[in-house]
């Protein structure tokens, strides 16, 4: 029984349940713009590498070199486009 | 009555009108032509429903051969105008529309299909596979890039091209400043074009991963295949920024919404922002495939191994990344800080650094080697000096304090023809030289080939060089005409005179392969040029299913090693080959696509939704269609192999 138990994928569904509740709580409750955004961010970064570890199984074939590899890329682009857009258009402008 | 004008050229003009009649009498030509030789079949069974690499790269070769000509007549049109003060050759509007659809055609709509071409053609045969990964959706890549610059084409006599330049920077390209459907043609046809080829993109870095033969890790993969590899990487991580871009852009001009606007919290920079997001590491995503074609042929004509593998991997995976950290040097003048400018100025130079190991690489490579000249050789040595004078001149560009002169002049269009002249154009023409006999069986002229390449490279001095004079003088770029007081004529009509050279030498090209078709041997075995990768290890021409066995391979050059050092290539026997069934549905999504296109260009919203419901359906019908492909026998193999082989019956 304990083997057809799908336990990872249930506590991961409820994990990603909290943190939808945690990042409900911006809209519910009184924060300030700095914090809500944190808040926001966090739980949306966790959000997503939950969803692509937990239910769309990078990493458990043997491509999961490529698929992490492919993802930190990603990452690393993205984070450089919108920091480097900032910096442009807003910080240094 | 509204309703209609917006069909019309807005700025109609006796060239205008002949172009129209000369396409309607060419559609006309080849319709009766194609119905004449009863062709219609063949056509279609063969080429419009082929999902084989090999046939779906000429297609995109083809389309790249046509649009070198187009480009190249909107340049010719250009360096007429400009080679005389004061010329009325061109009105300022229709220069724009010049200048605009030449910038686009040539990136997108030549340069793109051209390394397109190159890697359907090449990444199979090169790793030792019987396709691409998704051979279905590399038919849809095609035709979408098809329609897409078939709509950007149509632009032309229907309705007025763009004309806000290839870059369409807002405010110009609103509906305020560019009133015409030009911008929306602009939008929507490089969208659909953009499409397929991020699709096609997926397919290739799929096809590399996974489909390599028994034998090859990343490390022994021949260099184009690695530089297509790290180009499609590019292409995934560049182009959805294009697409959602172009969505933005649309959403302006057709429904009103303020991204880029100057007022109601839109920024207007930010198109020139994103737009050079994608638009840098589009470079990259030329030069790199145009790279791995001089090594290929840089290590074949100088017979030995390439110089430095490992280094021009690494060189390759730090561009890759650092393409995508350099893009503000576009527009240094924009108005940012001296911080910003600081940084992207370090960062570009900084990517001089792996182009300047490959060079050196490939300066290695013929060092002691025994080099042999023949054309694309000749190509290829031509590249290197010519194209250093371009990388020499980017980073005087790259210096953003200098950069406040050299700005928005000729200086700049210089350089970057400077760059992908010598450094795509020639890769592509030696590629095709090279890879010609593959292909269809025979060589192209040699002694014509040459003439070719000197006459090009002549011409393309004389283009070019007075440009960095007069752009340092100050001419400004995208500026129909100049008084006479400028002083710029003579050195403008050096220049027309190079771009006419350089009409002459694609005149040449063309006529070289008609002279081919004519008189070159057909009898040149698969191994015409003593060659060291796995594509000419297959017969030419090149079967179906490409390997009747796959091969295994042990080094980076593992046909070399079969010839020279006794290492068996194809050790299993023959099976049965599973192989996919052609398909209609790609050419017919993509039609809708075509439809949709122009109805969006001109906001006809009933046609907008008949064809998106259209295209909804092709997809849905293709979720739950039931092909599972089709087996070649091993007795058709073997008498394939045979008849190849060259057996009589």
């Amino acid at each position: 029984m304990k083997e057809l138990f799908p336990l990872k994928q249930v506590m991961g569904f409820v994990f990603s349940l909290v943190l939808t509740a945690v990042a409900l709580l911006v809209h519910f409750m009184d924060m300030s713009f700095a914090i809500g955004l944190t808040v926001l961010l966090i739980t949306a970064f966790m959000q997503a590498g939950l969803q692509l570890i937990v239910f769309m199984h990078a990493g458990e074939t043997g491509d999961k070199k490529t698929i992490y590899t492919n993802v930190f890329y990603g990452l690393l682009i993205a984070l450089m486009t919108i920091f480097g857009t900032l910096l442009i258009l807003v910080w240094d402008m | 009555m509204e309703f209609f004008k917006q069909f019309a050229v807005p700025h109609p003009s006796f060239l205008i009108y002949g172009a129209m009649v000369s396409i309607g009498l060419a559609m006309l030509a080849i319709v009766v032509g194609i119905t004449y030789f009863k062709k219609w079949g063949y056509l279609w069974r063969e080429w419009i429903t082929t999902v084989d690499h090999k046939r779906i790269g000429i297609m995109y070769l083809l389309t790249a051969l046509l649009m070198l000509f187009r480009g190249g007549v909107d340049a010719i049109m250009m360096r007429y105008q400009l080679s005389m003060p004061e010329n009325t050759f061109l009105d300022s509007q229709h220069y724009n529309e010049v200048f605009t659809t030449h910038g686009i055609v040539m990136i997108l709509f030549m340069a793109m299909p051209f390394i397109t071409f190159f890697f359907n053609y090449l990444i199979p045969l090169q790793i030792g596979a019987r396709d691409v990964a998704f051979p279905r959706l590399n038919a849809l890549s095609f035709w979408l890039f098809f329609m897409g610059m078939g709509l950007f084409n149509l632009s032309f006599i229907i309705g007025g091209s763009p004309d806000a330049g290839w870059t369409s920077y807002f405010p110009l390209a609103n509906n305020e400043f560019s009133p015409t459907v030009g911008t929306n043609y602009y939008m929507i046809a490089i969208q659909i074009a953009g499409i397929g080829t991020l699709i096609s993109g997926i397919n290739f870095i799929t096809t590399i991963l996974k489909m390599r033969a028994p034998g090859m890790s990343l490390m022994k993969m021949p260099m184009f295949t690695w530089s297509a590899f790290i180009a499609n990487v590019i292409v995934v991580f560049a182009f959805p920024v294009l697409t959602v871009l172009l969505a933005m852009g649309t959403m302006d001009r057709l429904f009103g919404t303020n991204f880029f606007t100057t007022d109601n919290g839109g920024m207007d920079m930010l198109w020139a922002n994103l737009f050079w997001v994608w638009g840098h590491p589009e470079v990259y995503i030329l030069i790199l495939p145009a790279f791995g074609l001089y090594s290929e042929i840089i290590s074949t004509f100088a017979r030995r191994n390439l110089y430095g593998y490992k280094s021009m991997v690494a060189s390759m995976v730090v561009i890759s990344v650092f393409s995508f950290i350099v893009w503000t040097h576009h527009f240094f003048t924009m108005g940012q800080g001296a911080l910003t400018n600081s940084i992207f100025s370090i960062t570009t130079m900084a990517i001089a650094i792996p182009t300047g190991v490959k060079i050196f690489n490939w300066l290695f490579t013929l060092w002691k080697g025994k080099i042999v000249f023949t054309t694309p050789m000749l190509y290829s040595v031509l590249f290197i000096p010519l194209f250093t004078l371009g990388g020499v001149t980017g980073v005087m560009l790259a210096m953003s304090a200098a950069d406040y002169q050299y700005h928005n002049t000729m200086f700049l269009v210089a350089h970057f023809h400077n760059v992908i002249i010598p450094g795509v154009v020639y890769a592509m023409i030696a590629g095709l030289t090279f890879y010609w006999p593959k292909m269809f069986g025979f060589m192209l002229n040699e002694r014509i080939g040459k003439w070719t390449a000197w006459i090009m490279s002549i011409g393309f001095l004389l283009s070019f060089m007075p440009m960095y004079i007069t752009g340092l003088d100050g001419q400004a770029r995208r500026m129909s005409t100049y008084s006479e007081a400028a002083g710029f004529s003579m050195l403008n009509m050096v220049s027309f005179v190079g771009a006419g050279i350089m009409a002459i030498s694609f005149v040449l090209l063309v006529y070289n392969i008609y002279y081919s078709i004519r008189y070159a041997s057909r009898d040149i075995g698969s191994d015409p040029w003593d060659a060291r990768s796995l594509e000419w290890a297959t017969h030419t021409p090149v079967p179906e299913y490409n390997f009747a066995v796959i091969p295994e391979v042990a080094s980076t050059q593992a046909f070399w090693d079969t010839k020279k050092n006794g290492h068996e290539l194809f050790k299993g026997k023959i099976e049965k080959i599973h192989m996919p069934n052609n398909s209609g549905w790609p050419f017919i999504m993509a039609c809708f696509f075509f439809v949709f296109g122009f109805a969006m260009v001109f906001s006809i919203w009933p046609v907008v939704i008949v064809t998106l419901i259209g295209i909804l359906v092709c997809m849905a019908y293709r979720s739950f269609e039931k092909d599972h492909g089709r087996y070649i026998s091993v007795k058709e193999i073997e008498e394939t192999e045979a008849k190849l082989r060259g057996a009589k019956k």
